[in-house]
């Protein structure tokens, strides 16, 4: 089974380069104090505003700070965020999912109306009203994003185990004595990962922009601890006379969230039985 | 001396199971009764949607509240009623006492569990320690390949043989035995049956065989009980039904029956 979707990942080009990417990011993210040619937060006045060269790649911002240094400590911001946010989705979604699948009636019911309510309200607007409440910073972007986002995975989560709770292993194992948890965490849950893995991994993607959006509106991470949200905001002041500050930045979201949907659409190929 | 018949182990009484459809209430079983002493096999027979699978889910109270209830009625198993027993006392009952073997071998085992892992369920929720491979050599299969496999790896005739072994690594007294064989080939059909009622022999446990397959049932079962639209119609022995079919139904059941055309002389 394992081999044979690992044979059909190999074979999707576009999936393993978003793996790639990943790996590339995750790696540069964890090293990120080592790689850093300059120190990211070191202003130096005499050097503001600089193109592009050899000694700073990614040319200075207007205090004088290398892009390319704040550029890569950023991306520790942007892919824990993302893995955190989507954890806690996970962790929400997937049970409420299951008990809402599993149980039917009123706990259904009431499960589910909560959904409808949750996604009926804008969330960037829920966010920013929130972090204004609470105030600004990176661990209540994270709780934040990922209290938010929980509501399709739980529906689709439902949907996966009303059809596996009516397959006769299920009954099988509920007869011969099986308890409710164990039934739902050991011989459930691993028949619905499939569709989880592929939403969460695209749902990382998705926290990494809400995430993005904040800080450039100035809610999510504070300066002068770098995002590349809080890069691209100060860069749309200089837009006209330095490009680098919001190219850079703007190209590492894009490419972030590229290879993370990329991943999630290759894993969605491999994992359907139908392809 | 007296001959003393033994007391039925498992009575059904009056039992009645509602389903509901698009907001109506459609009955699928109606004020049913039947008994099995133990050791015996009772066929249950009858169409699709007559209700026959519908009572082996009755009996293990696994009728999912949201689609249907057990109107009324008894079940009486060891002079204990099923229906009237809380979840707790249930669940030591069920799957220990009264296993099931379910009709599809193919949906019947989790796919993502090893054998191994998914036999060793039942007992270990009752706290029983068993052999698998006593119970997979008993079935004729090899524990060493077997225990260690995923069910895709096995073809279906081995699975229902998992199957009937993890349905008797409890030592049931009773076997509720929902279409065993439907989904199999004919020639793995008699294994599967035969080696089920030795197993029956052996362990003297009472047989509940649910099948549409009258010929079939008439085979293995001592007495045979013929259900159309949630009711028992007729029942008696096998050779009392055949050659006096007192209902209309059971009539075209046997009438429906393939004729053998060469016999040998």
């Amino acid at each position: 089974m394992l081999s044979l979707y690992l044979e059909r990942f190999k074979r999707n080009r576009l999936a393993a380069a978003g793996l790639a990417i990943i790996v590339l990011l995750t790696l540069g993210a964890a090293l990120a104090p080592a790689l850093c040619p300059q120190d990211p937060t070191a202003q130096n006045l005499t050097q503001r505003l600089q193109g592009p060269s050899a000694q700073h790649w990614m040319g200075t911002d207007d205090l004088g700070r290398d892009v390319f240094s704040r550029l890569l400590t950023g991306t520790r911001v942007s892919l824990s965020v993302g893995f955190v946010a989507v954890g806690i989705a996970l962790g929400v979604g997937t049970c409420l999912g299951l008990l809402a699948g599993f149980f039917g009636g009123r706990t259904d019911t009431f499960i589910m109306r909560w959904v409808d309510i949750m996604l009926s309200i804008p969330t960037l607007f829920l966010i920013l009203a929130v972090l204004a409440f609470l105030g600004p910073n990176i661990y209540n972007v994270m709780i934040i994003i990922g209290l938010t986002s929980w509501p399709g995975l739980t529906r689709m989560v439902r949907g996966e185990c009303l059809s596996v709770r009516e397959r006769e292993y299920v009954h099988a194992a509920r007869l011969s004595g099986v308890s409710t948890p164990r039934l739902l965490f050991v011989h459930i849950l691993p028949n619905v990962i499939a569709p989880i893995l592929v939403s969460a991994t695209l749902g990382v993607g998705g926290a990494i922009l809400t995430e993005s959006a904040l800080s450039f509106l100035g809610l999510g991470v504070q300066p002068p601890m770098p995002s590349w949200g809080n890069i691209l905001t100060i860069g749309k002041d200089y837009l006209h006379i330095a490009w680098w500050l919001s190219v850079f930045p703007a190209c590492a979201i894009l490419i972030t969230v590229l290879a993370f949907n990329l991943l999630g659409e290759g894993l969605r190929d491999v994992l359907d039985p139908r392809t | 001396m007296f001959w003393t018949p033994e007391p039925d182990m498992l009575t059904i009484d009056h039992l009645t199971v509602e389903y509901y459809r698009r907001g109506k209430v459609i009955p699928a079983v109606r004020a049913l009764s039947l008994s099995i002493a133990p050791g015996e096999t009772l066929g249950l027979v009858g169409e699709s949607g007559s209700g026959k699978s519908t009572v082996a889910l009755a009996v293990l109270r696994l009728i999912p509240p949201q689609d249907g209830t057990i109107r009324e009625g008894r079940i009486l198993f060891q002079d204990q009623d099923l229906l009237r027993m809380d979840e707790e006392a249930l669940r030591r009952v069920r799957g220990k006492n009264i296993s099931m073997i379910f009709q599809d071998p193919f949906t019947a085992l989790n796919p993502v569990m090893t054998i191994g892992e998914q036999m060793a369920e039942g007992p270990a929720a009752h706290g029983m320690v068993v052999s698998l491979e006593e119970a997979l050599t008993h079935v004729q299969l090899d524990p060493g390949r077997v225990l260690k496999a995923y069910p895709h790896q096995l073809s279906g005739g081995q699975r229902q043989r998992v199957l009937i072994a993890s349905a008797i690594l409890t030592r049931p007294q009773l076997l509720l035995a929902d279409e065993p064989t439907t989904a199999l080939d004919v020639l793995v059909q008699k294994d599967i049956l035969e080696l089920l009622f030795s197993l029956q022999k052996e362990l003297g446990m009472g047989v509940l065989l649910i099948s549409h397959n009258l010929g079939l049932v008439a085979r293995y079962t001592q007495r045979i009980a013929v259900m159309k639209d949630g009711e028992i119609v007729e029942q008696g022995a096998p050779k009392e039904l055949f050659s006096h079919p007192r209902h209309a139904y059971t009539q075209e059941l046997i009438g429906a029956l393939p004729k053998l055309l060469y016999s040998r002389p």
